[in-house]
């Protein structure tokens, strides 16, 4: 990472399903790429053989025992919020795979 | 009466058990003064002064009855719309969620209510927490209350502002790199970020999981700890939430413990980028603690400077998998132009994001994205590590560290709202904090020549909040910047 | 060029837990749309997910049944990519260190006939790990709905190495996998209700290369015919393609039940790029290694270790074995009967053609599938049963009649002989006069017996049977006929 990197903006839109206009695209890719270049700090640090760290404490074993069913929604909770429903379904656009 | 919500927690608690107001008086003289001033600050978003009367009186009932539950019974808290109240809105001060109404309660919101307080409105914030200004709110920019020119901070501005003008009598923030105590700064108030999971995130809107936490903004450092102690614990519905180590009946023990203190000072807070008056405030309140016999102990943070790359790294890339539920399926936002699953998901948030969220999303998807993933998110959790150890290290040698909160005081609004990095960098002294994980308080140390509040920041050991507000309450005590209250 | 298929295999099985992966609400199969969600099954925002201890043991214990290494330390991870099934549009599930890693599976291979036992080969895992199941997507004519009452049921993914060769292999395996996941009480393993899905990775390659070829992913192979079917389509289209001498296309490819094609999905071959990260909101979990041997101990015997022994030591034929071991119950009741009478042929035969011949029964008359747990017959019945035949109590013949008697009474068979009169007769005296008889009036069928004929016999028991209403002691009988006609010589 020597170079200053790039984002392909579209590339990255696409997987995080945004949609953007060209002209926000282009002011985001050059504020990124300011801001990818402030990150490349990173780079001079030694990290060799550190533990990444994930979670603020080293914990394990956080578990529901039991398997006691708890409450549930009746499917209007659903339904009300929701844009489009039907049938205590909600409706979106056809999916095709 | 009519200064009644300029008082703090324990003055009420004690007028209220003396029989000298009620709750309903209290809850009133907060919406009354929210309908005088919040045309001016714009801290809530929105507010619903039956439910809080209904709430108020009910205390005032249990009162009566002689079944008081605590100093919180009949209080009224503002809250951060991220935190979800049931029945009310919850919006993260977005168009994604603009007419979601959340059907269960978050569960600080539960010890609250089991505490009885009265909960009240919703606050406004930079868009699902993401900013320091609070301009990035879809709804409406916050002002400033002690110079309405300026802003609040942020993300949490409006319940910072909503604490200056007198519009509740405490407020609940959340903080992630900053946004409590950054805000509480910049606008003279007590603002407190706890150990990490200390208080449960279940019903907090998660931006960065890791790194998010529910928080108080009081008067006072005494009602910060009266807040902390009603709602910490470990809470089944959240698997990061953690059981109180050591002390934790915080207000009666930051009475008793009155150092002297071993108290670090970090010279890589201290450099570039610090507005001279920040530096000159903050050096002149570690002479105070000189002055009481404190330890001045000078440390080093030797990986501080890079806490902002590595946060804004680990920071976003899980909030870019966290907002990908706002889709526009089950109740979010959903575009008029959706025709298939693609523009269902690309439409529906196009149009619901704001340009700091959809910027934040970018930036993480593309740190975790194929052939990066190494060389920034698995790099920034290691220096994460690093961080964490420089800290573990300084703790070694003294009891807390002190800090500027902010490098300046509250700018203009508009003024970085084009430049990303430069706002980024007005949480540098903040999120270190949260990426170590530990307990950190603002409390107001005086003002610039302009006016403008400027904060001192405590930073504590893991679990040592005890000690934490032991030593800001001493320095609030001995000075009188918090009772002090701005001109509306 | 003669190409092999290199067949590998990704199982998702449902875990029967009453409640779901990461909150308490509660999965039961066919309840009405939307019934059984909560916050955090519908990812309302600021829930948060909650391990359910219960799937963790069970998916070690699916791992332990399969042989594999149970992980000292396992974690979640979240793979992320937007669907309308999938309420967080990220699934919660284990990438980097997976519960279950490596195991190996034995599959029995189909024999010449049914009657005789096929060849037995090792297929190796790769891993095992947890995640959580989608929503469900009914599409319609210009909608597709949705009902999240699934979103969150656990899941176990079995990954195989690409490690079979043909789908003949590939089903066998299937078909030993269920047995075992049922066995073990995992997971009921019904493919029509979607407790058990496959996917399949077919590539090709020259016999005799050891490279593995350009493989393809056949999705939607919901029944074990259509895993053999699909793989036997996409064997003989890549065929096709690389002696034309074209190449074969990495993709995802949706098998077509009505047509008997399978064709590429497209829409799923642009973002594999799953941005997988460990989840903040999720602990990992340290398997505790006293914890792990106590699960071990208590996995039931494998069925195949159990068709083994059963051949072994206890000298059964493949063709009773084979019926008895697939089903756990059915083998229980067997060995539970053994312990009032230890003789395995006799009553292995009454379980496999008896008794399994009446609940068959049973279930063809309308009734719903019927199990030997549901029929009125304890093991004590059968292994009573075959004993009072062993002892002479009464005959074979006349133990058929018991046996229908007390399938539908559930009376013990010794009470039903008492009752009815049905203990065998050896008074020799009244049997010889009969015997007699017979002779005189059957002097063809003696005649065939001094022959040679031994069936010829047959003729002359049965009146003495008919005479004594079967109670006449078969073996006695016989030889008492012998002597007879011997000594009419």
């Amino acid at each position: 990472m020597s170079e200053t990197p790039h984002i392909d903006i579209d590339y990255v839109a696409n997987l995080a399903r945004l949609d953007m206009t060209d002209a926000e695209k282009a002011k985001l890719g050059t504020q990124l790429d300011d801001i990818l270049g402030y990150f490349d700090k990173l780079n001079a640090v030694d990290v060799d053989g550190v533990e990444p760290m994930a979670h603020a404490h080293r914990v394990f074993n956080v578990w529901r025992e039991g398997d006691q069913p708890g409450e549930t929604y009746a499917p209007e909770v659903l339904t009300k919020m929701a844009p489009e429903s039907r049938d205590n379904q909600v409706v979106v656009p056809k999916v095709v795979e | 009466m009519s200064d009644l919500h300029f008082k703090t927690i324990s003055e009420l608690a004690a007028m209220l058990a003396a029989g000298e107001t009620t709750s309903v008086e209290i809850t009133q003289a907060v919406i009354d003064r929210t309908a005088a001033v919040d045309a001016q600050v714009k801290a809530f978003l929105s507010t619903d002064a039956e439910d809080a009367l209904a709430q108020a009186k009910a205390s005032d009932e249990r009162r009566a009855a002689g079944e008081a539950l605590g100093p919180l019974d009949g209080i009224p808290i503002g809250i951060k719309d991220t935190l979800a109240v049931k029945d009310q809105p919850l919006r993260c001060a977005s168009k994604m969620l603009e007419n979601y109404v959340s059907p269960y309660d978050a569960t600080c919101i539960v010890k609250l209510r089991e505490a009885g307080a009265v909960i009240w409105g919703r606050l406004n914030m930079d868009e699902f927490a993401m900013g320091s200004s609070t301009e990035n709110s879809a709804y409406q920019t916050t002002a400033n209350p002690w110079n309405l020119e300026t802003i609040p901070g942020g993300s949490s501005g409006g319940s910072a502002a909503a604490m200056a003008a007198g519009e509740a009598i405490a407020t609940l923030g959340t903080d992630t790199g900053g946004s409590i105590r950054q805000p509480a700064a910049l606008c003279g108030v007590v603002g407190m970020k706890p150990t990490y999971g200390l208080i449960s995130r279940y019903g907090l809107v998660a931006f960065a999981s890791s790194l998010d936490q529910v928080g108080p903004f009081a008067r006072t450092v005494e009602d910060a700890a009266i807040l902390m102690e009603a709602m910490l614990g470990k809470d089944d519905l959240d698997s990061t939430s953690i059981a109180p180590q050591g002390e934790t009946n915080y207000a009666a023990a930051l009475k008793e413990k009155k150092g002297p203190w071993k108290l670090g000072v970090p010279q890589e807070f201290f450099g570039e980028g610090i507005d001279p008056e920040v530096k000159a405030n903050i050096e002149k309140a570690i002479d105070w603690y000189k002055s009481q016999g404190c330890e001045i102990v000078d440390i080093s943070l030797p990986h501080s400077e890079l806490a902002v790359p590595v946060y804004y790294i680990v920071a976003t890339a899980e909030a870019s998998s966290n907002l990908a539920r706002f889709d526009g399926v089950r109740y979010s936002h959903r575009s008029e132009e959706a025709k298939d699953a693609m523009t269902l998901f690309t439409k529906s948030r196009g149009e619901g994001f704001g340009d700091e969220v959809k910027r934040r999303i970018i930036l993480g998807t593309y740190v975790l994205s194929s052939g990066y993933y190494d060389a920034y998110y698995l790099r920034a959790q290691k220096v994460r590590r690093l961080i964490l150890s420089d800290f573990e290290k300084a703790f070694e040698q003294v009891d807390a560290i002190l800090t500027p909160t902010s490098p300046t005081p509250a700018f203009k609004r508009g003024e970085r709202a084009d430049d990303p990095l430069a706002m980024y960098l007005s949480d540098v002294y903040t999120i270190s904090v949260n990426l170590a994980g530990l307990p950190a308080i603002s409390v107001p140390s005086g003002f610039t020549k302009s006016g403008l509040p400027i904060g001192l920041q405590v930073i504590g050991k893991a679990f040592g909040e005890a000690d934490m507000f032991a030593v800001a309450n001493a320095f609030e005590k001995a000075h009188d910047y918090a009772q002090q209250t701005p001109t509306l | 060029m003669q190409y092999e298929a290199v067949i590998g295999l990704e199982i998702h099985v449902q875990i029967k837990t009453r409640t779901k992966m990461f909150t308490a609400a509660p999965y039961e199969y066919g309840a009405a749309p939307n019934t059984l969600t909560d916050a955090v099954v519908l990812g309302l925002p600021g829930t948060l997910p909650v391990l359910n201890h219960t799937a963790i043991e069970k998916c070690a214990k699916l791992g332990l049944m399969l042989g594999c290494e149970i992980a000292e330390v396992c974690k979640w991870d979240r793979k992320n990519y937007f669907y309308p099934d999938s309420p967080k549009n990220y699934q919660l599930t284990q990438n980097e260190e997976p519960l279950c890693i490596g195991g190996k599976v034995e599959i029995e291979l189909p024999g010449p006939s049914r009657n005789v036992e096929g060849e037995h080969r090792w297929v190796a895992l790769n891993r095992i790990h947890l995640e959580e199941d989608p929503g469900k997507l009914t599409h319609e004519a210009f909608e597709t709905v949705i009902d999240f009452n699934r979103a969150g049921v656990p899941l176990a993914e079995i990954v195989t190495e690409p490690d079979m060769s043909s789908s003949a292999e590939a089903v066998a395996f299937l078909n030993c996998l269920r047995n075992m996941i049922v066995y073990a009480g995992i997971s009921d393993c019904d493919m029509e209700k979607g407790q058990l899905r496959c996917d399949a990775n077919v590539s090709l390659r020259p016999v005799g290369s050891d490279k593995l070829g350009t493989r393809t992913e056949m999705k939607n192979l919901n029944s074990i015919s259509n895993v053999k079917a699909a793989i036997e389509y996409e064997i003989e289209r890549q065929t096709e393609i690389l002696e034309e001498g074209g190449s074969i296309t990495q993709e995802t490819r949706r098998w077509e039940v009505e047509s008997g094609t399978s064709f590429s999905l497209r829409s799923k071959e642009e973002a594999h790029d799953y941005r997988y990260f460990p989840d903040p909101d999720l602990m990992p979990v340290q398997m505790d290694r006293a914890r792990v041997a106590e699960l071990e101990a208590e996995l039931p015997e494998r069925p195949l270790d159990k068709q083994r022994r059963y051949q072994e030591e206890l000298g059964l034929p493949f063709t009773i074995t084979s019926v008895l071991c697939v089903d756990r119950e059915l083998s229980e009741f067997f060995e539970e009967a053994l312990k009032t009478h230890n003789a395995p042929k006799q009553i292995a035969n009454y379980i496999t053609n008896d008794l399994l011949r009446e609940l068959s029964a049973v279930s063809e008359h309308g009734e719903s599938a019927h199990s030997v747990s549901q029929s009125k017959l304890t093991p004590a019945h059968i292994g009573t049963l075959a004993k009072i035949i062993d002892e002479g109590v009464i005959s074979k013949q006349i133990g058929k009649e018991v046996f229908t008697e007390m399938f539908a009474t559930g009376e013990m068979p010794d009470a039903i002989v008492e009752k009815k009169g049905l203990k065998q007769s050896n008074d020799t005296g009244e049997i010889e006069a009969l015997c007699r008889e017979a002779i005189a009036g059957n002097a063809k069928a003696v005649g065939q017996f001094k022959d040679g004929n031994e069936k010829a016999l047959n003729a002359l028991k049965g009146p003495v049977m008919k005479a004594t209403k079967g109670k006449a002691n078969p073996k006695m009988l016989d030889e008492l006929l012998k002597k007879l006609i011997e000594e009419g010589e």
